[in-house]
């Protein structure tokens, strides 16, 4: 019986500026994140004299920060499941390590031993998943305990030593390329890489059939859909961006191998979350997991599910930054699951869990990744990073709080 | 003319003309409150009338300036900026949601943010002696460095009111204070605020339980859609519930159950000597041998006291989502079923719907859709792949079946009233399609016309065949909208009888006798 929704004071400007100030209103928190984003690679733009949207920086961002985007889609499903999991880097460093091992010292194949890797990862997510839905431990403690464990293991896996270098076929998956069967171009030729457009191309093709096929749902079932305008700007300007990105990286070596795997792995996440009995129910267990309980939905072993799942990707993310370095070694991995959590937080996800979108922790690790890049080509100080990356941490997830006061 | 019938110095509160807009919505238009001193004020009107903004107002959630209008205390004009400044004032609310500290004793949640100190030293040995002193106003025999968590409801509201008698109260504002109580404990609330009243303190009274505010209150004020509608005197003549209905709704309410006429089928649902141990402690036993059936298109009652074990044995049965299961057979038309888990239970036909929907019944956070489908993601999904369009389709028709009051299937459950929050898990739980619907206290909270709608929706329910269990603590609720009540004191069935036999007395008499039964059990 307190404020409902009703007219506000940005209602009374003509009818285009009105729908304009509805329409961001209420996708504050989808756009929000975009607009910053964009805002952010403006202004390094600018202070980096161009050089931010080089094609070799540009390349670089996907390079440097594909671990943190992998991981980070699994601690999103942790995060809106309720929980948290603070191992990741411990996990990714461990997973590195067995991989690491068993490549250079058992002389394993790299595809096998990446398999392996994996399925540590997710029988480490399981150790944690089991403790925290059926035991009842809090996932920050269980994970603090997965922290210290693996970081120990990991040295003793390495006898304290790095390990390395990798067979090439390995290195590949971090700083690899995609072939070029359609153009010449790839392998530091100066030819365009003509398959990385194609492919951007078909991309392009594909988010505005699912946003065309979004809009015609929402029109049929009387929802309010965006104005026309709206529509085709926001198509043209996501085109638009998504091909100059692409021209870019096609100018340099094409796309790297590891872009390819976080497109493909984010779509396969965004369908999950949205399309699925399964993403529903994590969700719902996030937002109340008594209620979701009640309802029919097996709470613990979502919970259980999501830890798995996150062990995976953070062996995954293990193998990329193994992969890039050359070599696993014992500090490998320190801090990133402050960088993974941060991104999802950046993104949108509530710390209560219940709420957040994989599009937003993508895009959250994307702008701290341009953040670290674009203050690296300024030769800001680490101490100025560390502490520039803090603020906006706290400035996005109080954005989001205050967002959310707004509309409730 | 009205004003000059009393005389100013018996009037401890006025408020006169209080607007209070929100962006879009007038919640309060022009409203005028005046409370005597000395007596129990009685505050009725239906959800949204306006009750909760007024006394916002009051106690200074809502600061002086955010509204228009004036309030006089003891004939001096009042302008509060927070609670503190009313507080001060001696103006006390006890709200309907317990805002103790279960983890703390008696003492220190008196004194919470009043500590008895100084210099930031707390003086136990005063603060134990004055809490002790209070819980004898309140008639509480405990300890003071009892744990909160240690009391039931009944003891934690008086808890509360020692709480506000520790701070100077002028003037008590209780919030719905017996929503959560069994009949003994309200009664005993009710007798509390009489002695106070004869020992000169003045109180507002919000309830929704009407005979409780015949009973007590002096005078009644009835909002309706943010305006005063009128102030009855309690002791008048021709006072009844009916006329206080009349005005909270702005008509009459010639029923307040609606008749049923269905043909009353085979045995739908039945357990058998069903038993379960307390959750912690297997040696206790909570539900003790009982059976009972359900037949189809029936309404079922279970009435009885808090703690009677009500909805423990509703929830053990429902999955064992309480307790550790003993013993005890569940049958759906004949089949014995296994209701293990509570995916199990809902996939047999079985659903629960809570008494507590904000914490076990919604994902607040959520929408109306999303809600609805939960217990059913299979029915709008082919392959574990949702189907969105259907999910829009299947929320719409409920939000027209049940008359769900909302902008759009896509807004968030939280910002809907009580009435049509209980409507949304309704659906949810209709949507599964089950064979037996088990509701525990499905109208606490909510008015006079929800109220009114839910039990529509109830027959209409049982005239599609389905088997009927409602749960309540009001009996005039059991007796009006049952075919067959079940008696449960003290874990087990007391009595069985059918609703045109029952009365509230011979309930009351089944239970008495179970309990008298009990002690000298415990005694021989």
């Amino acid at each position: 019986m307190t404020a409902a929704a009703g007219p506000t004071p940005g209602d009374q400007g003509p009818p285009i500026a009105r729908q304009l100030i509805t329409l961001f209103r209420s996708n504050a928190r989808q756009y929000g994140m975009l607009v910053a984003l964009v805002l952010v690679i403006a202004i390094f733009q600018f202070t980096t004299n161009g050089k931010l949207l080089g094609s070799l920086n540009v390349t670089n961002i996907f390079l440097q920060n594909g671990y943190i985007v992998l991981m980070a889609l699994g601690m999103l499903l942790v995060i809106v499941v309720g929980h948290i999991d603070l191992s990741v880097g411990s996990v990714a460093a461990f997973t590195g390590a067995v991989a690491a091992v068993l490549m250079v010292s058992w002389k394993l194949d790299p595809l096998l031993a990446g398999v392996v890797a994996l399925v540590i990862g997710g029988v480490i997510g399981a150790w944690h998943g089991f403790w925290i839905a059926y035991m009842g431990i809090p996932s920050f403690i269980a994970t603090l305990s997965g922290m210290l464990l693996f970081r120990g293991l990991t040295l003793f896996m390495l006898q304290g030593q790095p390990v390395g270098p990798f067979p090439e076929s390995f290195r590949a998956i971090a700083s690899g390329f995609i072939p070029d069967p359609i153009g010449n171009g790839g392998g530091g030729g100066a030819a365009v890489h003509i398959t990385s457009l194609v492919l951007a191309a078909a991309l392009v093709l594909l988010l505005i059939l699912s946003d065309l096929r979004a809009r015609r749902e929402q029109v049929k079932y009387g929802f309010s859909a965006s104005p026309n305008y709206v529509f085709v700007i926001r198509n043209a300007l996501l085109a638009g961006s998504i091909m100059f990105l692409a021209w870019l990286m096609a100018n340099y070596n094409g796309l790297p191998v590891v872009l390819v795997l976080m497109l493909v792995l984010t779509g396969l996440y965004i369908f999950v979350t949205n399309r699925t009995v399964i993403g529903r129910r994590l969700y719902a267990v996030g937002g109340n997991a008594k209620a979701a309980m009640l309802s029919g939905v097996n709470s613990k072993r979502l919970v259980f599910l999501a830890f798995v799942n996150m062990g995976v990707l953070a062996a995954l993310g293990g193998l990329v930054f193994a992969a890039r370095l050359n070599s696993a070694t014992p500090k490998a991995g320190n801090g990133f699951e402050l960088d993974v959590i941060a991104a999802v937080f950046v993104g949108g996800a509530s710390a209560y869990g219940g709420v957040g979108t994989v599009f937003g922790a993508v895009i959250g690790a994307l702008f701290l990744g341009v953040l670290n890049i674009g203050m690296g080509i300024m030769s800001i100080g680490i101490d100025y990073q560390q502490a520039i990356k803090a603020l906006v941490l706290l400035g996005a997830v109080y954005f989001d709080v205050s967002s959310k006061r707004k509309t409730s | 003319m009205e004003r000059s019938a009393i005389r100013v110095d018996d009037v401890l509160l006025e408020m006169r003309g209080i607007t209070k807009t929100f962006p879009g919505v007038k919640a309060l238009d022009d409203v005028s409150f005046r409370v005597r001193r000395g007596e129990i004020h009685a505050l009725v009107g239906e959800n949204g009338a306006g009750k909760s903004t007024l006394m916002k107002v009051l106690s200074g959630v809502f600061p002086h300036g955010t509204y228009e209008g004036e309030i006089l205390l003891g004939g001096q004009e009042v302008q509060f900026s927070d609670i503190h400044a009313s507080e001060r004032q001696g103006i006390v609310i006890i709200h309907q949601e317990l805002a103790l500290i279960p983890y703390l004793s008696i003492t220190e949640n008196i004194f919470l943010g009043n500590e008895q100190s100084t210099g930031g030293i707390v003086h136990w040995g005063a603060s134990h002696d004055r809490a002790r002193e209070l819980l004898k106003r309140v008639g509480l025999a405990e300890s003071p460095d009892t744990r909160v968590s240690h009391l039931g409801v009944g003891k934690q509201q008086l808890v509360e009111i020692a709480k506000a008698l520790s701070k100077e109260v002028t003037l008590l504002i209780l919030d719905e204070p017996t929503s959560s109580l069994n009949e003994n404990d309200s009664r005993a609330l009710l007798d509390l605020l009489r002695e106070f009243r004869a020992k000169g303190l003045t109180s507002i009274l919000i309830s929704h339980k009407l005979n409780e505010v015949e009973a007590v209150a002096d005078t009644i004020t009835i909002l309706r859609d943010g305006k005063t509608i009128e102030s009855l005197d309690a002791h008048g003549e021709g006072m009844s519930e009916d006329r206080i209905i009349r005005g909270m709704v702005g008509r009459d309410l010639v029923q307040r159950y609606p008749d049923r006429d269905v043909e009353i089928g085979e045995v739908v649902f039945e357990v058998k000597n069903w038993n379960v141990a307390h959750p912690i402690y297997d040696d206790q036993m909570v539900i003790k041998d009982v059976s009972l059936n359900v037949k189809a298109g029936e309404v079922v009652g279970i009435a009885g006291l808090m703690g009677a074990g009500r909805t423990e044995f509703a929830m053990s049965v429902f999955g064992r989502s309480w307790g550790q299961f003993v013993s005890g057979s569940v049958s759906i038309k004949g089949r014995t079923v296994d209701v293990s888990t509570i995916p199990k239970a809902v996939k047999n036909g079985i659903a629960y719907v809570t008494e507590d929907r904000k914490t076990y019944g919604l994902i607040l956070i959520n929408d109306v859709k999303r809600n609805v489908t939960l217990a059913n993601l299979p029915g709008v999904s082919t392959s574990a792949i949702l189907n969105e369009p259907k999910e829009v389709t299947v929320a719409n028709g409920y939000r027209d079946r049940l008359n769900i009051k909302c902008s759009s299937v896509q807004q968030e459950t939280v910002n809907l009233s009580g009435g049509n929050q209980q409507k949304v898990v309704l659906a949810k739980w209709l949507f599964a399609n089950p064979e037996v619907l088990i509701m525990d206290e499905p109208t606490r909270g909510i008015d006079v016309g929800a109220k009114f709608e839910i039990y529509t929706i109830i027959n209409r329910l049982a005239a599609e065949g389905k088997a009927i269990i409602i749960i309540s603590s009001e009996l005039t609720e059991v007796l009006g909208v049952a075919d067959r009540i079940y008696v449960m004191a003290a874990g087990q069935i007391a009595a069985e009888m059918p609703a045109s036999e029952a009365s509230q007395e011979s309930i009351m008499r089944a239970i008495m006798r179970l309990n008298r039964a009990g002690v000298e059990e415990v005694v021989l």
